[in-house]
């Protein structure tokens, strides 16, 4: 089991590296933004670059690229200090990481709240409508899910903002921004509020129609049978068998949607001005600035196989009977 | 009777003519896709949703053809205009709104109308005196066409003739006199050639010589006015009073000025419309703030969204089948090294792929194809994997063996006796990557990754963010496409859960 999972993160960092090298290698080989642009001195740009080591070999530029990621105990003398580059475009002269974990915290407040709202509502739609099935109350339920899920997220964020922030005047439009309120204070969960509402509709849509699927499957089992045959109530069936054992696929897809928290989304936070990293990417991809564009790449990059690796490994510490890396 | 001894003659024969042996059955073999259908059908809500793809697909393919409109045409005063259908205006579908405005607003738009015989103001829906100021405010359903009402044109000498040609053989007015002076006179009028002079003056008012308005708020044109008056500036109502030659009431009426490159008219909107493209403006889902029609660009994005689309399939379709038929059917080495590169293109955030292509093609061979060979990019990853996943059932069935025994090559293997299992997931697949393919080039375009408004064309998520920026003021321009990528990711949802279901035959009889 260890073995399996050694090898797992193990070939995770290697597909990681894969990725990273080419995506480095292609940024590198396109042009480098115009050094003539408006307010900027020519000479200084070029020399800059020269600085920077724009002009060496990609190879080269590839080793002290790492070098400098694995910058343990650099110029600030404390630990790890990565330098991902500094920012040329926006944020000019800023440490890109610096950035990156400056705007982190909203992307990930923004959908924690979604999910702490998602999750249980997800569930339970999914199990009402598993022990209704096939009676109206289930197919309301599938309907309406259907329906959500299949409509794009963005548009739940338009009808959101144009109903609760514009016709109701309800909340504001956008979220408030970091110099008037705190991250945690009472105007800021209330900006942030459409937005939360607007990620949350397609994940509890997704979350009940996953659980209504595997609970009704796990319910026509023999051994839920079995359990009433021997005096359980159905509730105690429900929660003592039925519950556990829909829980085996359902628990790892809820990890799944935990990891991509830190991912976000790019619409919703485009759309609500929150300041998060996903407005960052599409703000660097914009203007065109290269080491924000590499940061986020590797990072959202790293985001996924890490989620698709919990994912996997989990099945195997939730349900015993998952042997993990058996052929 | 006597059974020992039957006469031969009372034997007949029972059947002479034709073999009854080997008679081929009546009905016909039901094959898979003929069954898949059969059972298809039966599902009431997939037909209906492959209804309705059907009319989404004859709209984004008829309508840019059919449509008097253009991508490229960007009108400068039919700009967010509402919807306005003539078939369903009965329904509240005719490009008005109601709009709150003051004694000044209502005169401009009671007034734009006067000079040719209707009035931007359709109905007045209420009207009441503000007790605290006195002034009256009203609450007007406004015709937002007719509210553009007169434009200043300069024409060449010969446009000018050609114009005044068509006056002359249709009947049609379009050229209306302007004052001489306007240049001096109407610097500070906004929209410059209404010009909707009222007699309201507070001189007037005080002196009481003339009541400028009725008790219902509606100013009261009197032609003799302009003459008691020495007119100036400001003080007339409309030019379509009969109005005394050159300088007698003391205003100098032209219908055209000389200028450097030709002549400057003042036309009536709606018909110079109408002279130059032939028809009247109706734009049935309105227009955006450029003033494209939204009808056609709509239609015209879905289009190349649904072309792209198909593209994307078929190419998909393509390397996947033989990338998964290689894979699963060779299997050992081969298919662990494949299955690795695989694995490792389709960890690649799709975003990322986008934008890197976008960034290294878009220049050399546009954004449409950098955007397909994105999608082709990664796309073709889930199809090679279900392809193997069938190959892996079935290579080592008996009857491939069977087959092998005979002498089947590869080739024949591979594509007649193993690949046709994989049909149905691989249908589905293929259908359902289109809604895909749609949702994230409209957040492509949306998020402005792909920039394709330089290119003269349009896309679904290019209108979906022109429609972002106006939502408060003019909704209409975001529910126009936010409503057809809705309808076309649910329609296709039930499309393809029907699909799945018709081609799983495990599940033949098993519908209640």
């Amino acid at each position: 089991m260890l073995k399996y999972v050694i090898k797992r993160i193990l070939l995770m960092f290697v597909t990681f590296f894969i990725i990273a090298t080419m995506c480095f290698i292609l940024v590198k080989m396109l042009p480098l933004p115009n050094a003539k642009a408006q307010g900027r001195d020519y000479n200084l740009v070029l020399e800059r670059r020269e600085k920077m080591g724009y002009n060496k070999p990609i190879l080269t530029q590839y080793w002290i690229y790492w070098k400098n990621v694995f910058n343990f105990g650099g110029t600030s003398g404390k630990g790890w200090s990565p330098d991902f580059g500094l920012g040329e475009q926006m944020y000019i002269s800023q440490n890109v990481f610096d950035v990156l974990k400056e705007k982190m915290p909203y992307t990930i407040v923004v959908n924690l709240y979604s999910i702490i709202i998602a999750l249980p509502l997800g569930l339970l739609f999914g199990i009402y409508a598993a022990l209704r099935k096939n009676q109206w109350q289930d197919h309301v339920v599938s309907t309406v899910v259907m329906l959500i899920v299949s409509v794009p997220s963005y548009v739940y964020a338009f009808l959101v903002q144009y109903f609760l922030c514009y016709k109701t005047g309800w909340f504001s439009l956008t979220v408030a921004s970091r110099e008037t309120a705190s991250l945690f204070s009472w105007t800021m969960f209330k900006s942030m509020c459409p937005a939360v509402l607007s990620l949350s509709f397609g994940t509890i849509a997704l979350l009940t129609r996953y659980t209504r699927a595997e609970l009704s499957e796990v319910l026509t089992g023999d051994y839920l049978l079995l359990a009433r045959t021997k005096g359980l109530t159905k509730n105690q069936a429900i929660t003592r068998h039925a519950m556990r054992n829909a829980m085996v696929p359902i628990l790892p897809m809820i990890l799944g949607l935990i990891i991509d928290i830190l991912a976000g989304s790019l619409i919703i936070e485009g759309i609500f001005g929150i300041p998060g990293i996903g407005k960052l990417y599409i703000t660097a991809i914009n203007l065109r600035d290269y080491n924000f564009f590499m940061v986020l790449t590797f990072f959202y990059t790293l985001v996924g196989l890490v989620a698709s690796l919990v994912v996997d490994l989990s099945y195997g510490f939730i349900d015993p009977r998952i042997k993990m890396g058996a052929r | 009777m006597d059974y020992n001894n039957l006469p031969k003659d009372k034997f007949v024969f029972a059947q002479r003519e034709g073999k009854i042996a080997d008679k081929k059955l009546d009905t016909k073999p039901v094959g898979y896709l003929r069954d898949a259908w059969r059972r298809f059908k039966k599902n009431k809500s997939s037909v209906a949703a492959a209804i309705i793809i059907l009319i989404l697909f004859l709209y984004a393919f008829i309508v840019p053809i059919a449509s008097p409109y253009k991508v490229s045409d960007r009108d400068g005063y039919y700009k967010m205009v509402l919807p306005k259908s003539e078939l369903f205006a009965w329904l509240g579908w005719d490009g008005c709104t109601e709009q709150s405005e003051s004694q000044a607003g209502y005169d401009y738009y009671n007034s734009i109308g006067q000079e040719y015989g209707t009035s931007a103001v359709k109905e007045v829906r209420n009207a009441e005196t503000d007790p605290l100021s006195g002034n009256r405010i009203y609450t007007l359903y406004v015709d937002s066409y007719e509210k553009v009402g007169f434009t200043y044109v300069d024409l060449t000498q010969e446009e000018y003739e050609a114009l005044k040609e068509y006056q002359n053989n249709t009947g049609i007015q379009v050229v209306y006199p302007m004052p001489a002076n306007y240049k001096t006179d109407f610097v500070a009028v906004t929209n410059g050639a209404n010009l909707w002079y009222k007699l309201a003056d507070e001189t007037d008012k005080t002196a009481g010589e003339t009541k400028n308005h009725d008790e219902n708020g509606n100013p009261i044109y009197e032609a003799d006015y302009l003459m008691k008056k020495n007119l100036t500036y400001g003080q007339y109502d409309s030019l379509r009073m009969d109005i005394p030659g050159d300088g007698e009431g003391g205003l100098h009426v032209v219908y055209a000025v000389k200028n450097q490159t030709g002549f400057h008219l003042r036309v009536l909107y709606k018909e110079y419309y109408n002279y130059l493209n032939g028809h009247y403006a109706t734009h049935v889902f309105g227009t955006n703030q450029h003033g494209q029609d939204i009808f056609m660009c709509l239609a015209f994005g879905a289009r190349l969204s649904f072309l792209l689309a198909i593209c994307v399939s078929v190419l998909n379709l393509f390397i996947g089948v033989i990338y998964g038929s290689v894979e699963g059917y060779y299997g050992g080495a081969t298919d662990l090294v494949m299955e690795r590169i695989a694995e490792i293109l389709g960890e690649v955030p799709f975003l990322v792929v986008a934008t890197l292509f976008q960034m290294h093609l878009a220049k050399k061979v546009g954004p449409v194809p950098s955007l397909l060979f994105a999608f082709v990019m990664t796309g073709w990853i889930g199809i090679a994997g279900r392809v193997r996943m069938q190959f892996y059932r079935f290579k080592n069935q008996e009857y491939v063996l069977a087959a092998r025994t005979l002498g089947a090559s590869d080739k024949r293997l591979i594509f007649r006796h193993i690949f046709p299992n994989a049909i149905g997931t691989i249908i589905t697949s293929t259908v359902l990557i289109i809604p895909n393919v749609v949702y994230s080039e409209s957040m492509l375009t949306y998020l402005g990754i792909v920039n394709l408004e330089t290119s003269g064309i349009t896309s679904v998520g290019t209108m979906l963010s022109h429609g972002q920026t106006y939502m408060s003021t003019n909704p209409h321009i975001l529910l126009f496409p936010a409503l057809f990528i809705s309808l076309l990711e649910i329609a296709f949802n039930l499309f393809g859960n029907g699909l799945r279901d018709a081609f799983n035959p495990s599940l033949r009889g098993a519908e209640e």
